[in-house]
């Protein structure tokens, strides 16, 4: 079935095979079990462009195949984040509050023990009791679940309150938008139980792996988060293909015609705004601990933007543009404004990249825009465009221009 | 569901003193209609009158105002139920100007129309097998496309787009099926095979018609109901209403 699968499907195939060697690639020249060519730093910049470009995928199968421009997935994206944050942290203070009771004569009461951590974790926002929300993040086993549980819950209830409703179009893209701010100002709050804009932090040690480098520790995350990327892929490879990706397309370019074959639209709306809100927290749940921290402006609603952005670039609607379109503008991004960029002196003005970075990507937005519709991704297609007379691929915002679609 | 069972009527759609307002624009009034379930009828009427809107009324596009509309052998009400619920009870319907997926291809067209099961779970797992294949095959060659499985549908001429349109209402097996100008932009011999392909589907299923093209309506051969200002003018077979005075006025008399 799966051999089936990919001989119908040889871009997926290609993108497995592409990423392996990568991936190997990586493995070979980095410090943790290679010859130590890659530093550790960015070892963990390449692992977390894997989980980007997962972000990506989602984004790509919500508005590239089914043409609703979400504001909101990297609200998904933190919350998975914070998710396996809480549990990182918690696992983490435990350790250290252990440690240091150890000394003491009378072995720490599990109490002792508990309260010590939430002294540790809440010191900052002036509290000493762990918040209601926190209840899980002592076990793994309770935790983790809540990274598909929470924002698949949060995603069920907005999209069947906005897709019922039948909000469409731009409505529902400030809709994410107002959500995703939201958000973010409640966690922004000290007593959100998560510990404001200080966000948790720590997160790039594991628990019980003390001892291990950040240099092993690192290149197992770069693995994990490419078997996570490859995962990611053939599910929304999988889902975007056959009948369910064709009724996806449907709905982006004309949901009323859709509706008159009938087909339930807002159910298949609702099952791929949540799945794909699943697919970003989990790629979120990944990055955090390589990033080693999360606050609040995680979820400012410029990062969705952005995503919408990176899909753009790598030309919607087929999944290897998003992994492309992320890929590039993400590692282009740090490099920019990581400072490594040489600064242009112009005598009467230096280009300093750190400043200047979001205008280049505005203008390679608009360039990819004008002059390569279907994206850089689009520039593997070497199909033919097929003879459609310029006609619109469908009446819906989110259709396809024709520019846009391939053959 | 009334403890009185609705009786059994020998109509299989049948709409009822139904009235729309749009802005203040009374675009139906008070409109009554009923069809057999085997059964061919053609609806004309001048530009406006209400044709298109009585479709969107009976495939749940629109809500009227006021006004019954229902629908199978054990009426059912369509007035509550979503486009898709009464598209799977069995209204197919054709839009006036064509409207197909032209970013997919022409088989990838037939296949999300093929009568199976619609929900995002069921759509999921479903897989083709070769009896889809073979009904996909078989409806795009009544419709002259089996040369033009793999291209998109996009590509097509717009009388093509307008048979391919036929054959994914085929696809879906309605029991009523509503066909909006199905002749604009068709050639001479395109109007003749899809006369004889309406009339031959009357034979086992209901078949509204709205045409401008009096010569078309002529062939098909059958009950005319004549709409004006969004309620019936006149209803018999074409000779006699097309000697009703009041319809002579409204279609000519301006
Ligand atoms: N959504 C709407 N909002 C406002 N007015 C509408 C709407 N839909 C239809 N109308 C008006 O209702 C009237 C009936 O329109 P309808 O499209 O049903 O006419 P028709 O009989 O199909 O005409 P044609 O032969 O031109 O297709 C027209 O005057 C039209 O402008
Ligand atoms: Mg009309």
């Amino acid at each position: 079935m799966t051999r089936t699968f990919l001989t119908r499907n040889p871009s997926t195939l290609w993108f497995l095979l592409l990423l392996a060697l990568f991936t190997l690639g990586v493995t070979l020249l980095a410090e943790g079990f290679g010859i130590g060519l890659i530093p550790t730093a960015f070892v963990k910049v390449l692992g977390k462009t894997l989980c980007l470009c997962l972000v990506a995928l989602a984004m790509d199968l919500i508005w590239g195949y089914t043409g609703i421009l979400s504001l909101g997935h990297m609200a998904f994206f933190a919350l998975g984040g914070y998710m396996t944050g809480m549990w990182l942290m918690y696992a983490r203070t435990e350790e250290i509050v252990v440690q240091a009771l150890a000394g003491s004569p009378i072995p720490p009461t599990l109490e002792e023990v508990a309260q010590g951590v939430a002294t540790q974790i809440f010191g900052v926002v002036g509290g000493s009791d762990l918040p209601m929300v926190w209840s899980f993040a002592y076990s793994a086993f309770l935790q983790l679940p809540l990274v598909l549980i929470v924002p698949g819950v949060l995603a069920l209830i907005f999209g069947w309150l906005a897709f019922r409703a039948r909000v469409n179009g731009v409505y529902l893209s400030i809709l994410t938008q107002a959500m995703t701010l939201a958000l973010a100002l409640y966690l922004f709050q000290n007593d959100s139980g998560l510990r404001g804009n200080n966000g948790l932090s720590g997160l790039q040690n594991l628990p019980g792996l003390a001892e291990m480098p950040q240099s092993t520790l690192s290149i197992l995350f770069f693995l994990a988060s490419a078997l996570l990327l490859a995962a990611g892929y053939l599910l929304l490879a999988w889902v975007s293909s056959g009948k369910f990706g064709s009724a996806l397309r449907a709905i982006r370019d004309d949901e009323q015609r859709l509706r008159f074959l009938g087909y339930p639209v807002e159910g298949y709306k609702l099952f791929v705004f949540t799945l794909t809100a699943m697919v970003a927290a989990v790629a979120g749940a990944f990055y955090y601990p390589q990033a080693g921290i999360i606050n609040p402006a995680e979820l400012a609603p410029i990062a969705s933007i952005y995503l919408a952005v990176w899909v753009a670039i790598g030309g919607r609607g087929r999944l290897y543009g998003a992994v492309i379109g992320a890929a590039v503008v993400s590692l282009l991004s740090s490099w920019f404004t990581g400072g490594m960029a040489p600064a242009i002196p112009l005598g009467f003005y230096t280009i300093n990249w750190v400043d200047w970075w979001t205008v280049l990507l505005g203008l390679a937005f608009v360039l990819v825009t004008l002059f390569a519709p279907r994206g850089i991704g689009g520039l593997f297609d070497r199909l033919p465009s097929p003879r459609r007379h310029g006609a619109q691929l469908g009446p819906d915002d989110g259709a396809l221009r024709e520019k846009e679609a391939d053959a | 569901m009334t403890p009185f069972a609705p009786a059994r009527t020998t109509s299989l759609l049948e709409v009822s003193g139904v009235s729309v307002t749009f802005d203040g624009f009374r675009a139906i009034n008070n409109l009554s209609f009923a069809i057999g379930p085997q059964e061919l009828r053609a609806v004309i009427g001048p530009n406006g009158a209400g044709k298109t809107t009585f479709m969107d009324i009976v495939t749940g596009k629109t809500r009227p105002d006021e006004g019954t509309v229902t629908f199978g052998e054990v009426p059912r009400s369509l007035l509550r139920m979503s486009e898709a619920q009464i598209a799977r009870a069995g209204v197919g319907r054709k839009f006036q100007r064509p409207t197909v997926f032209e970013d997919q291809s022409v088989s990838e067209n037939l296949m999300l129309a093929l009568k199976a099961a619609r929900t995002p779970w069921r759509v999921l797992f479903w897989r083709e097998t070769a009896k889809d294949r073979a009904r996909v095959a078989e409806l795009a060659a009544q419709v002259g496309l089996a040369d033009h499985l793999p291209r998109k549908a996009g590509e097509l001429s717009h009388g093509q787009k307008q048979w391919l349109e036929i054959a994914m209402l085929l696809a879906q097996e309605p029991r009523l099926l509503l066909v909006d100008e199905p002749a604009a932009g068709m050639s001479f011999l395109e109007r003749e095979q899809t006369t004889a392909l309406l009339v031959e589907l009357a034979k086992t299923r209901a078949v509204v018609v709205v045409e401008h093209d009096m010569e078309f309506i002529r062939r098909l051969n059958c009950k005319v109901t004549v709409l004006h200002e969004g309620s019936v003018l006149a209803e018999g077979s074409l000779d006699h209403v097309t000697k009703n005075p009041q319809v002579i006025e409204v279609y000519l008399g301006r």
